[in-house]
């Protein structure tokens, strides 16, 4: 009933593991896939070891999470076992990626295509890191990062995109003109926020990101602006906690709906809950497949 | 977000750790762990080695950046906090508690609510026992009947020799649970010997710790995360988790072994 098809893979729940949350072991994407993900993402892959920001990095905040986690990653070279070990994964698997030039993306998307990931995303909308969102708020980086990139993968490449810019359809316009097979978006919205009593920002890299129930509304309104702008399919995220919310962000036009900081207000078990609840609202409102839902 | 305390008294308590009392109130689980934020510095994970009505005491080992920046605070000092996290221990008479270095100070709060069991503590030698002679600790002790036997690398105090030489001597049927907490390696091999035993064992285990609410990843240990299934993991979760007393993963998340983690935690 909610099986799917994203790219031409085949899905059999529409919730997806978003990037940056749990992704970092073939183990713990596994123990996911068997709570209910239709598919998991892994944690964003980059050129050299990268160790982060210093904590706070990740807190809690009134319906949401404020995170600075600066994109961790042992390097696409120093992976060990883990890539081999990508075949163990019991959904499809979607390795994100990110890189501080082209050549960087480049370099990691040809390297990690014989570990034959099902879907590559590129990370270009992280507002954490001082180098990551350029290409995701220029129409023009952007689209020749998409081109080079498809220009060494024969697996699907799917752009994750930021809303903290104004132009998010004409970005989506762009990746999709230059062989994007798909659409992410969207990533944590930029803030800044300041401890009340100690006047200092909540989180050691000073600024960060919101995730949660509390973007959900701004990240219809960009999934929204992006269907009417491209054709390609869109996973659709932020703040999607329940079956409703799942509901609404694929009549927003979304084909799969990511899931973030879900897992830390329901548990890892979010994905099993959630796909009970849109299958109980697809039999209350009489749908028979999630395509019929728009 | 953060809650904020004050520090009322500082403690050395070995060559290499002080105790921080803290005032406020904290609804605590046995075995849950908080988080402690010195602003510009880091924000770690700590164990509350001492619960009161209105503060309470955090044993800090000095290694890294943070923990040597935190002994050198001065009384009146704010920091934050987040938590308690996790899930803790299980408290059962007749059991035995084996703590190994910095790994009692998780082990007090749980001295409190078992009664008729024994307290296996070891360090290398004298001078890094914790709380020694803490003399309410020492009542606490014999309130529940229990019994505390020392040992030490060097033979310097009680027993000459490791925990785990002590725990194969007194672990037998009647043993309820073995709860454990201290260096990786000697808790592997307290499981192994309360898995030749056939006894139930709940050990305290740490990784590289971020958000310490079970999204990041950065903690996981075979399929478990150290932050929100532990850090007090069952026998049952100990068997499953490939990575136990093996592999840890660093701060950029590449699993390495797991001695290479602790002297990269310690730099």
């Amino acid at each position: 009933m909610i099986n799917t098809t994203f790219c031409k893979i085949e899905l059999q729940s529409p919730l997806v593991l978003a990037s940056g949350i749990l992704g970092t072991s073939v183990d713990i994407m596994n123990r996911v896939a068997e709570n209910g993900a239709g598919a998991v993402t892994t944690k964003s892959i980059g050129p050299i070891e990268r160790q982060g920001h210093n904590n706070p990095s990740v807190i809690e905040i009134e319906n949401g999470l404020y995170n600075a986690v600066g994109l961790p990653t042992p390097g696409y070279l120093n992976m060990g076992d883990e890539l081999k070990r990508w075949k163990e994964i019991k959904v499809p698997l979607i390795a994100s990626v990110y890189g501080s030039s082209i050549r960087d993306y480049v370099h990691i998307v040809e390297y990690l295509q014989k570990y034959k990931p099902s879907i590559i995303e590129l990370n270009i909308s992280c507002p954490n890191k001082d180098d990551g969102m350029m290409f995701g708020a220029s129409p023009r980086l952007t689209s020749q990062l998409v081109r080079a990139v498809k220009a060494v993968s024969s697996i699907p490449i799917m752009p994750k995109l930021t809303p903290n810019c104004d132009n998010i359809g004409r970005i989506a316009k762009e990746c999709e003109k230059s062989g994007a097979d798909a659409i992410c978006a969207i990533n944590t919205v930029q803030k800044t926020i300041i401890h009340p009593e100690l006047k200092v920002p909540l989180l050691a890299y000073g600024k960060g990101g919101i995730s949660g129930p509390i973007i959900r509304e701004i990240a219809l309104e960009k999934v929204k602006e992006i269907r009417e702008a491209v054709k390609i399919p869109i996973l659709g995220l932020g703040g999607i906690t329940t079956g409703e919310d799942a509901i609404e962000m694929l009549k927003a036009g979304a084909t799969l709906v990511g899931i973030g900081s879900g897992v830390y207000s329901r548990g890892i078990d979010i994905f099993k809950k959630v796909n009970e609840e849109i299958k109980q609202i697809m039999k209350k409102e009489g749908y028979k497949t999630l395509g019929e839902i728009k | 977000m953060q809650t904020i305390h004050k520090i009322k008294k500082i403690i050395r308590e070995t060559p290499k750790s002080v105790s921080l009392i803290l005032d406020g109130k904290i609804t605590y689980q046995l075995g849950q762990f908080i988080m402690l934020w010195l602003p510009g510095v880091d924000e770690k994970p700590f164990a509350i080695s001492y619960l009161d009505k209105d503060e309470f005491r955090v044993t800090i080992e000095e290694k890294g950046n943070f923990t040597k920046a935190i002994s050198n605070l001065i009384i009146g000092t704010q920091i934050g906090l987040r938590g308690p996290y996790g899930h803790g221990f299980e408290p059962k008479d007749n059991s035995i508690i084996v703590a190994g270095g910095l790994g009692m100070a998780p082990a007090i709060e749980l001295i409190k609510k078992v009664k008729n069991s024994t307290i296996i503590q070891g360090a290398k030698s004298k001078e890094f026992l914790l709380y020694l002679n803490d003399e309410n600790l020492t009542k606490l002790i014999e309130k529940n009947k229990n019994k505390i036997v020392h040992c030490t690398d060097d033979g310097s105090f009680g027993i000459r020799g490791f925990t785990t030489q002590v725990l194969k001597k007194l672990i037998n049927k009647q043993t309820k649970t073995v709860y454990t907490c201290g260096p990786e390696v000697m808790i592997k091999k307290v499981f192994e010997l309360c898995e030749k035993k056939k006894i139930e064992c709940q050990a305290s285990l740490e990784r590289m710790m971020k958000c310490a609410i079970g999204v990041c990843g950065s903690c996981v240990c075979g399929d478990q995360l150290v932050c929100k299934d532990g850090p007090v993991f069952s026998s049952e979760q100990l068997r499953k988790m490939k990575d136990f007393g093996k592999y840890a993963r660093l701060k950029s998340g590449k699993k390495v072994a797991l001695s290479e983690y602790f002297s990269y935690r310690d730099q």
